[in-house]
């Protein structure tokens, strides 16, 4: 069952039949959530789409994410992957060290973090401000702009581009590409083939070219130059620009929509970070909480019972990480956004060896773009609640989302 | 208060800089090391408890 007629009927009862790409679970899908959390079946399964486990609470969610060896990465979508990718240019190539398992993992993630550690990531913040200021210079005069198309979408493909020094003009197809991958592409192979072959080849292309031309202070020439310490195949490295680009455009781009949806409905918050900046780091990481863009999967290696349920080998789980963030058991008032919690042991980058690689990038990347649009636009509302649209699935955020100033 | 880090357990969250960043930073890698060496001076002991309740690996060891 793969097509999108085949998947899409009514759903009675989430715990036994939740579809993800249900558009009532697309636009909102904390009340769902939520339902299944606290039923007798608190971790889900649908056949729907070849079948999935649905974990809500935050200790199994948690639980799940730390056995890495019975849960693997080697699979990360909901959906299987394309029939026949070994074919064309996909052939071999993954999105390390996401979908690495140890031994290699331990390598795959010490070429790449220090990349994102908090004192690499912190010299794109001035580059991030100015980007965010000259998107804000093209439509302030306006009074209205989508905070979706025209500025958090804008943002993390260009972060993302300057980081792999590619050219900036590509921002519109890179943002394309991974839609095709994430969005479009959860629900039909074939465009989702097409795309990861588009991203492959752009890639290719690249690395050819930083090998006749090496360039100082630049990601693919130190990857491809990094076997001296371990043995870096052109696999390895178009795996982790591919990984780049599928994991650091849609997230971010969603985390950043869905905290201006939020601050546009919200102008006590908005005040609340205007008269007191010292707010910055838990609010970051509230709004993280709050609106998790991000479910991963995992892919059940070998048999066995997890909280009374029967998984299979092959079978694949949907790591909830927005539905733990609302769990009860762990955050007092869940659904509330309170901007200077202090407990908030959220798992919104996930948990474990594959925890997000990007996060610091990420959270620099959200706290800058919200930061300069209070500063310039202190006051705004959304011109319409109901016109919002959302792209869900394994990412959650707003797409077209309309403001007025 | 003593304080420290298991590092196999740390996947470099960075949660506990972000609670208490006078007491934790990040190594090369991004995985958390303790800035204070010895005692935790007492003003910093919610903070340092705070950043052990929020870390999601279960990484840092506090001995009081």
């Amino acid at each position: 069952m793969t097509t999108v007629e085949e998947n899409s009927g009514p759903v009675t009862d989430p715990t036994s039949d939740y579809n993800i790409f249900d558009a009532e679970f697309v636009r909102d899908p904390y009340p769902t959530m939520s339902e299944i959390r606290e039923s007798k079946c608190p971790i889900a399964h649908t056949d729907r789409w070849g079948g999935s486990w649905f974990p809500t609470r935050y200790d199994d969610v948690v639980a799940i994410a730390q056995e890495h060896e019975i849960f693997t990465s080697r699979s990360i979508t909901v959906t299987a992957s394309p029939l026949r990718q070994a074919e064309g240019p996909y052939a071999g190539i993954a999105a390390p060290p996401i979908t690495s398992d140890p031994p290699d993992h331990h390598w795959h993630r010490r070429l790449i973090l220090p990349v994102f550690a908090p004192q690499s990531v912190a010299k794109y913040e001035q580059g991030t401000r100015d980007l965010c200021n000259r998107l804000i210079d093209g439509f302030i005069d306006k009074g209205e702009a989508d905070a979706g198309t025209d500025y958090a979408q804008q943002i993390p493909v260009r972060v993302i581009s300057a980081m792999l020094g590619v050219r900036d003009d590509m921002a519109d197809e890179f943002v394309s590409w991974v839609r095709g991958v994430l969005e479009v592409g959860l629900t039909d192979p074939i465009v989702r083939l097409e795309n990861r072959n588009k991203i492959i080849n752009f890639f290719r292309e690249e690395l050819a070219d930083r090998k006749k031309n090496p360039r100082e202070n630049d990601l693919i020439t130190d990857l491809l130059n990094s076997g001296d310490k371990y043995p870096v195949s052109d696999q390895y490295v178009l795996g982790v620009c591919n990984l780049m680009l599928i994991a650091g455009i849609d997230t971010t781009w969603s985390a950043i929509g869905s905290s201006l949806w939020h601050l546009a409905q919200h102008p006590e918050h908005r005040k609340q970070l205007r008269d007191n900046p010292d707010l910055w780091p838990t609010a970051v990481e509230e709004l993280l909480r709050a609106y998790s863009p991000v479910t991963m999967a995992r892919l059940v290696d070998r048999d066995i019972e997890f909280q009374g349920c029967p998984m299979k080998a092959g079978d694949r789980i949907l790591m909830a990480f927005p539905a733990a963030n609302r769990d009860p058991r762990q955050f007092e008032n869940p659904d509330e956004v309170i901007l200077d919690r202090q407990h908030n042991r959220h798992v919104a980058f996930g948990s474990g060896i594959h925890r997000c690689a990007g996060s610091n990038l990420a959270r620099l990347e959200l706290r800058v773009a919200l930061q300069v649009w209070l500063e310039r636009i202190p006051e705004y509302s959304l011109v319409d609640p109901a016109a919002v649209t959302w792209a869900g699935g394994q990412v959650h955020g707003p797409r077209v989302c309309r403001v007025r100033f | 208060m003593r304080v420290r880090v298991d590092e196999d357990s740390c996947q470099g969250q960075q949660m506990c800089s972000i609670a208490a960043p006078e007491v934790f930073g990040s190594d090369e890698l991004g995985h958390a090391t303790v800035l204070i060496a010895g005692d935790i001076p007492e003003h910093l002991h919610a903070k340092t408890r705070r950043a052990q309740a929020n870390c999601p690996e279960d990484a840092i060891i506090i001995e009081d």
